[in-house]
């Protein structure tokens, strides 16, 4: 059977999503189409023209292999092929943002209406001013998300967390689910056959963004406190107004930086972070891994989703090709972080036992692809690894 | 409809970053952001038709509301799915070809009636 993503109107609705208008629907359609074609259809062409011509070049040129994924990137970047599939690329990427920020600005006034509704004295959304952009959030505009996860179209507004929700599902072909929360539901499923009979009392999501991967959190343990961190109050704005219209009663908006946790030593149960990892610096995420160990009970878990690690293991082309983002679509960490050992900077940080699971996003497959029957699109597909460890008891 | 904020130009921001350059002149560049736009929007036109057929199959009559709140079933979803995919090989043929020929090492055709003739 042909396979094609769902419909844009499938992906469901819930009180904070944009109306789409029949063309805005069929734009991101394209879009899933599109990217499809760019992975599973010819993605394959850069491994055939690195093979047949750029590695051959390159050795012809320099008398040896290429020593890293740098080097295949600067050879790979003067190939033809490879610059038509990358121009491509990077122009679906704008085109969503676009195409997303069309049908949330044109609608703005609603959705704000909205969020106002469902913010207003609410104790379960803590906004701080006094909480800096960190500097490795304002370099860029991450991921080509014009104003990043911060910016604001006018004081106060939800345009940030709208777009970059409604326009997921463009990137990924659907294949985050309905609400695009199969790497939370994800989680769940993972606790739940890790440790049956485990309720988390207190859970802590470092980087929430939207909330859209801690609200399943929140849903399969609704007796315990749930808080989602982010140091951007547009998203947080736009993601407590989501959970609340999703009845998600249990989950705390809090505007702070996890580089300073303001919560006790030994506080939570789990701290969690699902690809947050990856947007921070080279000295950001030590700390944060620091601090979410110290405010973890002994006992508790973390977990880190996130998109493979490279390895000495991994193929120097592989790595190459999940680099793609990092430099054409503005994840200026992506490939700094992908060649860090999380495995001994968590240890380092106090965790002796660190674990790695393959997870995949849990969706409703009867309308939106089954991960694990995909063509990869490296670096982007619904595949992580969970770098994990429970926190040694106290001696 | 938003009135505070122009949307039509703040929907248009680009990303704070340096763009790279693909192509050795930036015209092309342009060139082939704009000729990508233009294949989503006859990708939605197609779509808007499909949806205009489909209600007429279905009533007969339709109003521009009908066509606005439509939403496909699972079949039908499908169904333009596949119209996508279609529409999308036929306008990326180009590029899936040249894949395609990067598998294997062909002499040019011109060398190739060299050949013949003195076969």
């Amino acid at each position: 059977m042909t396979d094609v993503p769902p419909p844009y109107t499938a992906v469901a609705r819930h009180g904070m999503s944009p109306t789409p208008d029949h063309d805005e629907a069929a734009r991101f359609n394209f879009l899933a189409g599109f990217n499809k074609f760019l992975s599973a259809g010819i993605g394959a062409g850069n491994a055939r023209a690195y093979e047949n011509r750029v590695l051959p070049a390159f050795k012809s040129e320099h008398k040896r292999d290429p020593a890293d994924r740098f080097e295949i990137r600067h050879a790979m970047n003067r190939d033809p092929w490879h610059r038509f599939w990358s121009a491509c690329k990077r122009n679906s990427m704008e085109m969503r943002q676009h195409n997303g920020r069309q049908m949330v600005l044109r609608q703005l006034d609603e959705l704000d209406g909205r969020a106002a509704l469902y913010n207003a004295d609410r104790e379960t959304l803590v906004l701080d001013p006094a909480v800096a952009v960190p500097r490795y959030q304002r370099a860029v505009d991450i991921h080509c998300m014009p104003g990043s996860y911060h910016g604001e179209e006018r004081l106060g507004d939800v345009s940030a967390g709208a777009n970059y929700d409604c326009g997921i599902f463009a990137t990924t072909g659907g294949g985050l689910g309905a609400l695009n929360d199969g790497g939370g539901a994800a989680l769940v499923e993972w606790a739940r056959r890790e440790r049956p009979d485990w309720q988390p009392k207190r859970i802590l999501d470092i980087g929430a963004t939207v909330g859209h991967n801690i609200v399943p959190l929140a849903l399969a343990f609704p007796d315990a406190e749930v808080i989602a961190i982010d140091t951007a109050a547009p998203v947080l704005r736009y993601g407590h107004a989501r959970a609340q219209s999703l009845g998600v009663t249990n989950l705390r908006f809090v505007q702070m930086s996890g580089e300073a946790l303001d919560f006790p030593d030994n506080s939570f149960d789990w701290v969690q972070t699902t690809m947050f990892l990856h947007e921070l610096s080279g000295t950001a995420l030590p700390r944060v891994i620091t601090e979410g160990v110290r405010v973890l009970k002994p006992g508790g878990l973390m977990l880190h989703l996130e998109q493979p690690q490279y390895s000495d293991e991994m193929p120097l082309y592989e790595q190459f090709i999940r680099d793609w983002d990092a430099f054409n679509n503005n994840e200026p960490f992506w490939s700094a972080m992908h060649g860090l050992d999380l495995k001994k900077i968590m240890r380092e940080a106090g965790l002796p036992d660190v674990f790695v699971a393959g997870v995949r996003a849990v969706v409703d497959e009867s309308v939106f692809p089954d991960q694990s029957k995909q063509v990869e699109d490296h670096g982007r597909a619904a595949v992580w690894n969970a770098y994990g460890a429970w926190k040694p008891a106290a001696a | 409809m938003t009135d505070e904020i122009d949307w039509i130009d703040r929907a248009g921001a680009r990303a704070k970053g340096k763009r790279p350059a693909y192509f050795d002149a930036p015209e092309q560049d342009r060139t082939l952001s704009i000729v990508l736009a233009l294949v989503a929007e006859v990708s939605a036109l197609r779509e808007r038709l499909d949806t205009v057929e489909r209600l007429l199959d279905a009533g007969g009559t339709i109003r521009r509301g009908d066509i606005e709140a439509y939403v496909p079933d699972a079949i039908t979803g499908r169904e333009r799915g596949v119209l996508v995919k279609a529409y999308i090989a036929r306008v990326m043929r180009g590029l899936t070809q040249e894949m395609e020929a990067m598998a294997t090492l062909e002499p040019s055709v011109e060398q190739i009636s060299r050949e013949l003739r003195d076969l």
